[in-house]
């Protein structure tokens, strides 16, 4: 089914995809003239497959539930915030905060994220072809994030347990973060991250691993001079 | 939170329309900023004239027209709503002195060779059709729409600010610091007239350029002078530039295409541009200066 944005407002975009009628069996949307609307998609439910054509704005697929979405060009702020469980693949850019403080499912973005990406993440994979944006990873709590090129300044600053893979450089590490050893069980789900989303060409052992050093965890009473 | 948005145009193809497309951006901005809006559109003129924007509120067009032609020769008189373009080949030093004089009710928004400058409160879109902004044509704009978090709702508090001829400046964001900043300045000579920290973000600017430092240069120093939140675009008479604070949580968007550059807080705003679809679309980078034109 085709729903266009020029036609329809975004809520009923929004209303018709999260009260879908079971008895039509109508699994597959696809939504055009998008034109940078916010929160398009969020909030969805059902397993279903959404093809949205075109950049949109703000919170797309927020709080997602089981959907499988697709965007055929860039998302703004906080695309799959807060989501569950299903898949987002953006095939442009994304804009910072990108799948923060989402709980499950699978985040793929085919170009860059800009800053925070991940911030407070608890459990989602995420994966980026391209570089990320400072802070990303800041105070994540757990899941993966793979990045293929490049991450900015403060990379997983105060972070819990969010394995961090990155293949290229990191401009520097936020506090508590640190390099950790690759062993063979993150090999293999590196590995199984990477065949996910469908990277053929990179190699798990190429990219190095970053963790937290879980001295923040407590309080130390040594500090207490300083508070 | 604010809306800010602007357009150079590369090459002439698109130069009648400026005002057309200034203007959809405006109105997709509401919603960031609902209680004032402005533009600045640069327009290439002759080149021993200048053009005043005046905003004259209350005052009778016609009357003030009589008073300032016995005291400007050879002016020519624009009306648009309770804005005034006054164009005479007469130096600012001399213009700017009659109006304090003469006319102490009427601000003086901006000045230059080739900028006119258009602000007031209200909807955007009630501010815009008032102006307007579709009929103008020029080769670059800039556009603001204003949520007031900081200083009063008034035509003063309203952006683009203008400090210095043929410059403007819009902001998105707050600054934590132009008290004090202000005073520095106005130690140097900077004249302000509102309460406003973007006013004293386009005063710093205008103070560096007449230092003879390049907008580029002065952009990369006020990374360090200014301190606060903030994406500002700024307007020259040859072009504009956008830079983002480091901590860039003031979102801005930018698109290009063979014949334009359009930049915009949130890509909703530039939905309507012309072969948008096909433009190379990307967020600039926290502390990088972007220019174009200059």
């Amino acid at each position: 089914m085709k729903l266009d944005l020029k036609k329809l407002k975004l809520r009923e975009v929004n209303e018709k995809l999260q009260s879908l009628d079971r008895k039509q069996n109508d699994r597959n949307f696809t939504i055009v003239n998008p034109e940078g609307n916010h929160a398009l998609c969020a909030g969805l439910t059902d397993e279903i497959n959404i093809n949205i054509k075109g950049h949109v704005g703000y919170y797309c697929a927020g709080m997602n539930q089981k959907a499988q979405i697709t965007i055929d060009g860039n998302v703004g702020t906080g695309v799959a915030e807060n989501m569950m469980s299903g898949k987002v693949h953006v095939k442009g850019n994304a804009s910072q905060s990108a799948g923060a403080t989402a709980h499950g499912g699978l985040l793929i973005i085919d170009g860059d994220a800009s800053s925070r990406c991940g911030i407070s993440m608890k459990g989602i994979d995420i994966i980026v072809k391209g570089s990320v944006g400072h802070m990303s990873g800041f105070m994540s709590q757990s899941g993966n994030m793979v990045v293929c090129g490049d991450a900015g300044e403060a990379l997983g600053d105060s972070l819990y347990e969010t394995n961090i893979y990155i293949r290229g450089k990191v401009k520097s590490l936020g506090a508590d973060c640190v390099e950790k050893k690759m062993d063979k069980n993150h090999i293999k789900k590196l590995n199984s991250l990477l065949k996910n989303a469908s990277i053929k060409n990179l190699k798990a052992e190429s990219f190095k691993r970053y963790g937290s050093a879980r001295k923040l965890y407590n309080f130390k009473i040594d500090n207490v001079s300083s508070y | 939170m604010c809306g800010i948005v602007g357009i150079y145009l590369k090459t002439k193809k698109f130069e009648k329309s400026l005002g057309k497309m200034l203007s959809g951006m405006l109105n997709n901005m509401e919603s960031r900023g609902p209680d004032s809006a402005g533009f600045a559109i640069y327009k290439d003129e002759e080149k021993k004239i200048f053009k005043y924007s005046l905003c004259i509120g209350d005052l009778d067009f016609n009357k003030f027209k009589k008073e300032i032609s016995k005291k400007i020769n050879k002016s020519k008189l624009n009306q648009y709503s309770d804005h005034v373009i006054l164009k005479t080949p007469i130096e600012p030093k001399t213009v700017i002195k009659i109006i304090n004089n003469s006319f102490p009710e009427i601000s003086l928004v901006g000045y230059g060779n080739s900028i006119e400058i258009f602000k007031q409160v209200g909807n955007p879109k009630d501010v815009v059709k008032k102006f307007k902004l579709d009929s103008f044509s020029g080769t670059h704009g800039i556009g603001h729409t204003r949520m007031a978090t900081e200083s009063a709702i008034t035509t003063d508090g309203s952006h683009p600010y203008s400090t210095g001829k043929d410059e403007c400046l819009v902001h998105n964001g707050s600054l934590s610091n132009h008290n004090n900043l202000r005073r520095k300045l106005i130690k140097k000579g900077n004249i302000f007239n509102s309460e406003n920290d973007t006013e004293v973000a386009a005063g710093y600017v205008s103070n560096s350029l007449s230092n003879k430092k390049s907008l580029k240069d002065t952009l990369v120093s006020g990374l360090k002078d200014l301190d606060g939140f903030y994406t500002f675009i700024t307007g020259t008479k040859k072009g504009f530039a956008v830079v983002r604070d480091e901590i860039a949580c003031k979102p801005a968007v930018i698109a290009e295409t063979k014949n334009y550059v359009a930049i915009a807080s949130e890509f909703q705003a530039m939905a309507h541009l012309p072969d948008v679809n096909s433009a190379k679309i990307f967020e600039p980078e926290p502390g990088i200066v972007y220019s174009w034109g200059n």
